[in-house]
């Protein structure tokens, strides 16, 4: 017992190595956060990054739009995070399939879950299988160069697109539909695939309508991307006048958020000019059929009502005519590896000692990059807690385990420095074409270029 | 060289250098500090400072200040975690009122007040001399810290 806590004391005060090995799983926002945050609160522990992909950043990589470079800053400090030399990064490493959790907990103290929530919701009606019905997760993937989206079907040759939800996803996929294609390709920095722009080039997409359960007070899109759509050269926003215009008697006494947000929207719908392409939002709807006999026709809308905050669907309903459907009404997390202490009900992971989960597999599928910084800044000061109070004091082997089992199965992983060589070649393919990067999208290709067979 | 084309160069040159001079004049005059204090939500207080022309993230950021994700973005008007917290007094007498792509991402703030701004739109200036600010935590949970 005293040796226990003596030897705790030693890691606590060990500046540079102190044995405690921290193993996170997924190299996105709440993984590096996580990491960034816990060398702060550990110092001296040893942190493993695995990530699934053979390269890191998660969605600040697949899933923030092309057109908002900006965003993309956070890569810097999470490079500097990747480069403190008690941080590891191993890509191309899947739990529950090259590694499982048991294998994590006998080789780790603490290992934090940050694989994130990448499937979407279904609809599940009738008709969902029907071509150009699009997963709006998988079209950002697309063409943001996610490998296992490259191949992805899109009919562009369409004028009418209706999409299913409200958030800012569902924005971010009118928003690139409806930008004058040149401006994604020219004069901005977008890092948007190639073969995408080239179909892109050919979108015929004239109208979108965004369709949504509930009415404008309900919306989840944030402020900052309806304004982009507000400023679309050649784009009008139209909302349907019975839907919004009694609104603005209630706006003054909506909190400040919600305030600014729904003026805006009333303002929008007040004006009149119509410009070529047409950007609808459509209120108190829900699609109940998919309607088409190889390839999406329309779509079967029922009018809702609202009971307080819920949508009551009425017998009331119409087809919509529509040539392509992204539906884009949320995501959830998976449970990667059976012994995952997966919440069914919530698709989340509780925090438990030694088993602890970041961003979006712990707080659920939504919120803006702070709020998963924030998850994550709480989530490692818990561990640190736990640190403190000596529960996570067994002696653990670390990388030193997980790399057998890597080497058995054979598996090629990346290093950052894999992943540097890798960051390269896409920046000096991108200079071709004046962007800031081209993106490999083939992981063969990627291995080739980062991957390494020696584990030690 | 006819003598119009030279007269273009002397001046020119001239221009230039007197350019310079005046740009390194004004460096110098710059280079009277600007003291701002940070009050953390943990209850530290920091004081650092910054030339004219600076924001308020580029003094965290030059004086290596320790604020966990500040800054994110990078001043970029993509992200709230500069988030900071004015005096009435002060919020007012600030030369530039917040634009709509400001006030955009502050409504992502915790803690969002009426005298919020982002530390990377308060550019300083001289008037600003030992102005303090409230840093609210980046996370949405007052037992942090």
């Amino acid at each position: 017992m005293q040796w226990s806590y003596l030897s705790h004391a030693i890691r606590k005060y060990s500046k540079h190595v102190n044995g405690f090995h921290v193993g996170i799983v997924g190299a996105g926002p709440a993984g590096f956060y996580c990491a960034q945050q816990l060398l702060k609160k550990i110092p001296g522990c040893q942190i493993d990054i695995y990530e699934r992909l053979p390269v890191p950043f998660g969605l600040v990589r697949y899933g923030v739009a092309p057109d908002h470079p900006e965003v993309k800053n956070v890569i810097n400090t999470f490079t500097k995070t990747a480069s403190n030399e008690n941080v590891r990064f191993i890509g191309n490493v899947s739990l529950g399939c090259d590694i499982s959790l048991a294998q994590l907990k006998h080789s780790y103290n603490a290992v934090v879950l940050a694989y994130g929530a990448d499937e979407d919701k279904k609809l599940s009606i009738p008709g969902e299988n029907l071509s150009n019905v699009v997963s709006a997760t998988k079209f950002i993937g697309w063409y943001n160069g996610l490998p296992a989206d490259k191949n992805i079907k899109v009919d562009l040759d369409v004028e009418h697109a209706v999409i299913v939800g409200q958030g800012n996803v569902a924005l971010d996929v009118a928003r690139i539909l409806l930008t004058p294609v040149d401006e994604l390709k020219v004069g901005t920095k977008t890092d948007i695939t190639e073969y995408s722009l080239e179909t892109l080039t050919q979108s015929k997409v004239k109208k979108i309508t965004l369709i949504g359960r509930r009415g404008p007070l309900q919306v989840a899109f944030t402020i900052k991307e309806f304004r982009e759509m507000l400023k679309l050269p050649g784009v009008s926003t139209h909302f349907f006048k019975e839907q919004i215009n009694d609104i603005d008697k209630i706006i003054s006494d909506l909190p400040r958020p919600q305030k600014r947000l729904v003026q805006l929207m009333y303002d929008a719908s007040q004006k009149t000019e119509v410009r070529d392409k047409l950007f609808d939002l459509l209120f108190l709807r829900t699609p109940i059929s998919i309607l088409g006999t190889r390839k999406i026709e329309g779509i079967e809308l029922a009018v809702n009502h609202l009971e307080g905050e819920k949508a009551v669907v009425t017998d009331e309903k119409y087809t919509l005519k529509c040539e392509i459907a992204f539906r884009s009404i949320g995501y959830r997390s998976i449970q990667a590896d059976p012994d995952v202490p997966f919440d069914k009900i919530s698709s989340t992971v509780p925090q438990s000692i030694g088993v602890y989960s970041v961003g979006w597999l712990s707080s659920g599928p939504v919120g803006v990059i702070l709020s998963t910084m924030s998850n994550a800044f709480q989530a490692a000061s818990l561990i640190g807690q736990h640190f403190d109070k000596g529960l996570l004091n067994e002696r653990k082997p670390g990388y030193n385990y997980i790399s057998k089992v890597l080497e058995d199965k054979g598996i090629i992983t990346v290093d950052w420095n894999g992943w540097m060589r890798i960051n390269k070649v896409e920046v000096e393919r991108g200079i071709k074409h004046g962007k800031p990067r081209e993106k490999i999208v083939d992981i063969d290709e990627m291995l080739k270029i980062g991957g390494i067979l020696d584990y030690t | 060289m006819s003598k119009q084309l030279l007269k273009y160069i002397i001046t020119k040159n001239c221009l230039k250098s007197r350019i310079h001079n005046m740009k390194y004049m004004s460096t110098v005059n710059n280079e009277k500090l600007i003291k701002v204090t940070f009050n953390k939500a943990n209850g530290d207080k920091i004081t650092a400072e910054g030339k004219k022309g600076d924001s308020l993230l580029d003094v965290i950021i030059n004086n290596n200040l320790d604020f966990d994700g500040y800054g994110a973005c990078e001043g970029t008007l993509t992200c709230s975690t500069c988030h900071v917290i004015l005096d009435p007094k002060d919020y007012n007498a600030l030369p530039e009122k917040p634009s709509d792509e400001e006030l955009d991402m502050l409504d992502l703030a915790y803690n969002l007040t009426d005298t919020s701004r982002l530390g990377c739109q308060i550019i300083l200036e001289e008037k600003l001399d030992g102005l303090e600010v409230k840093v609210p935590a980046t996370v949405n949970d007052a037992r942090y810290n």
